[in-house]
């Protein structure tokens, strides 16, 4: 009785492993936008919304081949986050924060109805099953390896940009020194463009994995826009870093208190957990 | 090589320059000097296009600089040293640098080489972040950093500002062989007795005006100076 019980123990484990590899990527792109431009995008998750749609549209209505589909919604978030950036943070970039994070809340409100316009209200989904995969008495989604294994190659996809090339040290650069960045030549309204490029890009690679295991819906941003940033926060908002590793915490929470109680309890005692890591560190647990 | 022709500027209506005219020949050092809020850092930032001046016009090998955007010029060859390093700190050293070469990617190794020749104290702490550095050391990767974009024309502002007085004489001490490499150098100084020991000639800039010029022993000579600013 009690072999069977740590297997399954085990299990959540590994799910709660997996998951943690979606959410950390999930936390990337949101995480990089802010250290860098110090702007919160509220409307992130609706830019993932996005994403799965064309992915859907391309994929199902087009009969696109579905990695070209992917690769396509990528690009189109990535337009996506580089139109936010010139049309609606630059004008509000030197305004107060209240006002920053009221444009990007509308942006939220604004990409939910166009989407329930555009594409209606019901739930459509790709129409792909990925099979489970077995080890031993355990089951792992194969949709939720592939989530894991794309973003941890993401994930470090990005970290070698930002340590290895020049617009990577730029990028890294313009979040501490602003105003000096055209003493070395660089031209800050550019980098910040690409940035939120790369954010978006990151967004619409979240995108392709989440609409594999997710029906896609014009409020489905709601669903996991609210986690991705109290995980950012959790992490310390603009340490990718802590959000990497905020990400796995919150995943072992949802994946081992869903396993001991109910998986709605996994949330509610991740929920708990995060508020109580805000008084114990206000800035995030690896903030400074 | 470099000429500013009756420079006019400020800050939001508060004006910090009147009517200065300053020339910096091919392979010549240059101070500026002069007391605290003189100007002297307001007349760097208009020659580096971080900030537009309000009347004049700054010319560079007979270029006109009027239309050229703050990040276009480092590739023109003016790499400005700014004031208090402006290091990035969670950079390591040496990604500083890189920041330096941002605009001549080619010739990164061979200048790291050069730059690590002439200050063999950064290549020890090549990996360490930039905020950790001591002052003097900090100061050195500031022009080195300048150093890695191949300038023609080097701008210095204050570089011994904030550090302890031996630090002080080593900073001197480098600035005088970046001079002797040939580098042409405009520097901003107000330790005034140091400076004019490096330099061949001075500008004196008081409340935003020249009020005099000479070639450096014709300053430290002169009695105005000696008084207000010697203590002599």
């Amino acid at each position: 009785m009690s072999d069977i019980f740590d297997i399954f123990l085990l299990e959540a484990v590994l799910n709660g492993l997996l998951l943690g590899g979606l959410l950390a990527l999930l936390s990337l792109g949101l995480n990089l936008v802010f250290g860098v431009i110090d702007v919160v995008w509220i409307c992130y998750a609706e830019l993932i919304m996005c994403g799965m749609y064309a992915v859907y549209y391309l994929y199902v209505q087009f009969h696109w081949p579905l990695l070209l589909a992917m690769a396509a919604a990528i690009g189109v978030v990535a337009v996506l986050g580089w139109l936010l950036h010139q049309f609606v943070i630059r004008p509000v970039l030197n305004a107060e924060p209240i006002n920053q994070l009221l444009v990007t809340g509308g942006v939220l409100f604004f990409l939910q109805a166009a989407a329930t316009l555009a594409f209606g209200i019901e739930f459509k989904n790709l129409g792909v099953t990925l099979p489970s995969v077995r080890v031993g008495e355990m089951s792992f989604s194969a949709a939720r390896l592939v989530a894991f294994a794309a973003a941890l190659g993401g994930v470090i996809a990005l970290w070698l940009f930002l340590r290895k090339t020049y617009l990577g040290t730029a990028i890294r650069a313009i979040s501490q020194d602003r105003a000096i960045m055209p003493l070395m030549g660089v031209d800050p309204a550019r980098i910040f463009a690409i940035t939120s490029a790369l954010g978006g890009a990151l967004a619409g690679l979240a995108a392709c994995l989440l609409v594999l295991q997710y029906d896609i819906h014009p409020a489905i941003g709601l669903s996991f826009g609210p986690i991705t940033f109290l995980i950012c926060v959790l992490g310390g908002l603009g340490n990718m870093v802590g959000g990497f590793v905020a990400a796995f915490i919150f995943a072992q929470f949802i994946a081992v208190g869903g396993f001991f109680f109910a998986v709605e309890w996994g949330y509610v005692i991740a929920f708990v957990f995060f508020i109580a890591a805000m008084f114990w560190r206000p800035r995030g647990i690896l903030g400074k | 090589m470099l000429a500013a022709r009756s420079i006019s500027a400020g800050y939001a209506g508060f004006p910090a320059l009147f009517d200065v005219n300053l020339e910096v020949r091919a392979g010549e050092s240059v101070a500026v000097i002069g007391p605290n809020g003189a100007g002297k850092t307001t007349l760097l930032r208009v020659i580096s296009k971080l900030i537009a001046p309000s009347r004049g016009e700054i010319l560079f090998r007979e270029k006109n600089l009027a239309a050229v955007p703050a990040h276009a010029v480092v590739a023109l060859g003016i790499a400005h040293v700014p004031e208090n390093r402006r290091l990035f700190p969670r950079l390591t050293a040496e990604e500083n640098l890189r920041m330096g070469a941002y605009t001549s990617r080619k010739n990164f190794g061979r200048r790291l080489e050069q730059v690590y020749a002439l200050f063999p104290r950064l290549k020890e702490r090549r990996h360490q972040a930039a905020g950790t550095l001591s002052g003097g050391e900090q100061q050195m990767c500031a022009i080195a950093r300048a150093l890695m974009s191949g300038p023609k024309l080097l701008l210095l502002d204050e570089p011994s500002a904030g550090l302890a007085p031996v630090v002080v004489q080593a900073i001197f001490e480098l600035v005088r062989r970046v001079c002797a490499e040939g580098y042409t150098v405009l520097i901003v100084e107000q330790n005034i007795r140091q400076v004019l020991k490096v330099v061949s000639r001075a500008y004196l800039l008081e409340a935003g005006r020249i009020v005099q010029s000479g070639t450096a022993a014709e300053l430290l000579a002169a009695p105005q100076i000696q008084k207000a600013y010697l203590g002599l």
